[in-house]
């Protein structure tokens, strides 16, 4: 069905065999971690794939099954493998230095954890730059009772943004020279041509703001330089899902990138959104979506004649484009790709807190320390409406975005390239809520921090290694309140517990594993603190995590506390 | 306290030199070359190979840095000026870096090691500032500045400047108290590799001032000297 590889493993034969060593439910999978040479097209690198291959693995579960995972580790180093999204126990959840220890060299790890939940999930390794340098793959939970939609057939699209080097070497860069593969920055054309539209007054000023901030209003794709593939393939050689005129086609879209948001759209069909972080969504009918780092969506589509359409994927700086083929018949002609869109350019707006989103919970903090990034562009504003800003060239921009999860007059808000309903947070509506809604017993506010310049990513202006553990205490539900304080746009990942994204849908909000918050905004999410043990909680963007943006968190208090297992002596 | 300590464990194996065996998140050490100027200067009578690079290694919160200009007279086969800096780097300030060191020199007559002290960082407007205090019995003050200027995204216009103001006389130096030695320079770049090799071409131009031009004049050189310059930045 899926063009992956479906291991389905020993499950069958062990059955066949009668000897049962698990229920009916159970099933054993199996899988190697490698290294192998990856073909984007344009060159080939060293990389780490399963099973040998750049095709990414797709394992595929039940829902109720316990399942037992044999991963074979054939690297000359250290590998891990986190199943991200999946509700587990933390012993399970395959981060080294939190979890476990990791897997050594030639090892095979057994994991065993039953299988609670169902939707569309990833795998990859939390070990060093291996995810960024190909060890991904994809997961499905079939669901144990019918779908609240119909398919004929399924596809996984998995995402990621390939590039020639090799992730220590990008960290190296980045840390050396923080614009070291930004290749969109701000020329003297560029401000020609901004002189001509605007005058040059207002582009002189446009570019000295900026400058006094020692910001670049480019600085929206950290690295570029990256072949985006789909299911390992590149565009030239693209992944072809086929169908037959009148089905009914579920695209299970994963962004398996170390750095890259894409904009996905398929040209001349709409798409109905059913699914997010695995978990069923109310329908919704888009025209474009935005992924980001680590999130997943479902999505179904219905072409009723035959033909060719392109799936494309456009990342969010407009640097680079994939595409796989939607096709009722492989030989027929493949869509031309359509040009890149123009680069957005961040505002004032992305770059200032929104007060009226501050104001509203009357407990807004100003960036202190690390958090530079944000203290500019808020004192003019002072006599403007709440919400409102002032733009780099003197207009003011109104205080609200048309969606609510960018700040105001905020440049990355992206449009359907085709025109049409463009998927926003907002939009997001939970077709059937996992918790009784309910207050929460606290809010953590915590900022996204960093300095661009120092190429260094924080909590609270705090990096990992400096910072103590979130301790949340079993039983209770934690607001927690995301300030971006950066120029960048942060995909926050909590392992183990679900991230419910407030958007303003109460019982209905949105069950997510990876909440996207962009820059200048505030957002919401709550957590039901119903897994104990410790769990990873960072953003990822795998440069920025691994530059700091990350935290542990411990739960105490759970019914089957054993502090002696925790292996953090702090926890005491 | 006792967190840390679990950190250090998870830490120790990743400390060598950015190899990420070990836990997440992995090394917070990195280390590089970058060469701002590895050049031939030419004019009618002189041809001079220059340099000026900074290998470096450590972490955001302390770097250590081999800083190291040269001018080496290539029709004479000797260095005009060369000097090795061991400096250490730790931030004061989101832009800025604080600076202790010293300073090996070898100008003519007995080698010098002098202590450096300054900062370095990013001035508003993307402007590059090195400013150090030389001390010693002949102390000096030296103030850089260099922006990159975009032409497009692979061509780079590089203006600098360089100011070194002598505190007290310094016959080896052929400086005088208060004196100012001005070096200005201007540098199309293109970037042939990434950002690992960018040849240019550019003019360097050099002024001593006041007495200290009258001491480089009678010790047989020039008081201000013109040059156009081909070479490449460099990093790695």
């Amino acid at each position: 069905m899926t063009s992956g590889m479906a291991i389905r493993a020993f499950a069958f034969g062990v059955a066949a065999m009668g000897l049962t060593t698990f229920s009916a439910d159970a099933g054993e999978y199996n899988f190697t971690v490698d290294r192998i040479t990856i073909d984007a097209g344009n060159f080939t690198k060293q990389g780490v794939g399963y099973n040998n291959s750049q095709t990414p693995t797709i394992l595929r579960f039940k829902e109720g099954e316990d399942v037992v995972i044999n991963v074979t580790n054939n690297l000359d180093e250290d590998t891990s493998v986190h199943w991200h999204g999946l509700i587990l126990p933390f012993d399970q959840d395959g981060v080294p230095g939190i979890s476990y220890p990791g897997i050594k060299p030639g090892e095979t790890f057994t994991y065993r954890f039953p299988i609670v939940q169902n939707g569309t999930y990833w795998f990859h390794s939390h070990t060093g730059f291996q995810e960024p340098d190909g060890a991904y793959g994809a997961i499905i939970i079939d669901n144990k009772d019918r779908e609240p939609y119909r398919y004929d057939r399924e596809y996984v699209i998995q995402l990621t943004d390939k590039h020639p080097h090799s992730g220590d070497r990008i960290m190296r860069n980045l840390k050396l020279m923080p614009d070291y593969y930004n290749r969109q920055q701000r020329t003297l054309l560029d401000l020609f041509k901004d002189a001509e539209e605007e005058g040059l007054r207002a582009a002189l000023a446009d570019r000295s703001d900026w400058g006094e901030m020692r910001m670049m209003p480019t600085d929206i794709e950290d690295v570029q330089g990256y072949t985006p593939l789909i299911n390992g393939q590149y565009s030239g050689d693209p992944f072809i899902a086929e169908f037959k005129p009148k089905e009914r086609i579920r695209l299970r879209f994963i962004n398996s990138s170390a750095m890259a948001y894409f904009d996905v759209r398929i040209p001349g069909m709409d798409m109905t959104v059913v699914q997010a972080d695995g978990n069923n969504v109310l329908p919704v009918k888009v025209d474009e979506f935005r992924i980001g780092v680590a999130e997943t969506y479902d999505v179904i589509v219905r072409p009723r004649e035959a033909g060719a359409f392109n799936i494309l994927a456009e990342s969010m700086g407009r640097t680079a484009m994939a595409r796989a083929l939607l096709t009722s018949d492989p030989s027929l002609e493949a869509p031309e790709i359509p040009e890149l869109r123009e680069p957005p350019l961040l505002t004032m707006g992305d770059m200032s807190l929104d007060p009226a989103m501050a104001g509203m919970h009357g407990d807004m903090k100003m960036a202190d320390g690390e958090g530079d990034h944000s203290k500019m562009a808020m004192g003019d504003d002072e006599e403007l409406p709440p919400g409102a800003h002032r733009m780099p060239d003197g207009t003011i921009m109104g205080g609200k975005a048309a969606d609510p999860f960018y700040a105001g007059g905020s440049g990355l808000e992206p449009t359907a390239a085709e025109g049409g309903k463009f998927l926003s947070y907002s939009d997001l509506k939970a077709q059937k809520p996992l918790y009784p809604d309910r207050e929460a017993t606290r809010e953590i506010e915590l900022r996204l921090t960093g300095n661009m310049e120092r190429y260094s990513w924080s909590l609270n202006g705090v990096k990992y290694e400096d910072a103590d553990p979130i301790i949340l205490q079993y039983g209770e539900r934690v607001r927690f309140k995301f300030v971006n304080e950066t120029m960048m746009t942060h995909p926050m990942h909590l392992h183990g517990m679900w991230s419910i994204i407030d958007n303003g849908s109460g019982e209905k909000d949105p069950i997510k594993h990876t909440v996207s918050v962009n820059p200048g905004t505030i957002v919401y999410m709550e957590t039901e603190v119903d897994a104990e043990g410790q769990w990873a909680f960072h953003c990822h963007l795998s440069y920025h995590a691994n530059s700091g943006m990350f935290r542990k968190v411990i739960v105490e208090g759970g019914p089957e506390a054993d502090e002696a297992s925790l292996s953090n002596p702090s926890n005491g | 306290m006792r967190c840390k300590l679990w950190l250090v464990g998870a830490f120790a194996p990743a400390f060598t030199f950015g190899v990420a065996h070990a836990a997440e998140p992995v090394s917070s050490v990195f280390y590089g070359f970058q060469a701002e100027q590895a050049e031939v200067r030419f004019n009618d009578g002189t041809e001079i190979l220059a340099w000026d690079f900074d290998a470096i290694v450590g972490t955001d919160e302390l770097k250590f840095v081999w800083r190291s200009e040269a001018e080496y007279d290539l029709r004479e086969d000797e260095f005009e000026t060369l000097e090795n800096q061991f400096r250490i780097a730790v931030p004061i300030s989101p832009f800025f870096d604080a600076i202790a060191g010293v300073r090996l020199e070898t100008p003519e007559g007995n080698d010098r090691v002098d202590g450096v002290i300054g900062f370095h960082g990013l001035a508003q407007q993307w402007v590059e500032v090195d400013a150090d205090l030389f001390i010693s019995d002949e102390p000096s003050i030296r103030l850089e500045a260099e922006y990159e200027g975009l032409i497009t995204q692979r061509i780079t216009f590089t203006p600098s400047i360089e100011i070194e103001i002598p505190l007290t006389d310094d016959r080896r130096r052929n400086f005088g108290d208060f004196a100012p030695i001005i070096e200005v320079g201007a540098r199309l770049s293109y970037d042939l590799i990434d950002r690992a090799v960018s040849p240019y071409i550019g003019v360097h131009y050099e002024l001593a001032t006041g007495e200290s031009g009258r001491l480089a004049q009678a010790g047989g050189g020039k008081k201000d000297e013109f040059f156009v310059v081909a070479g490449a930045r460099l990093m790695f």
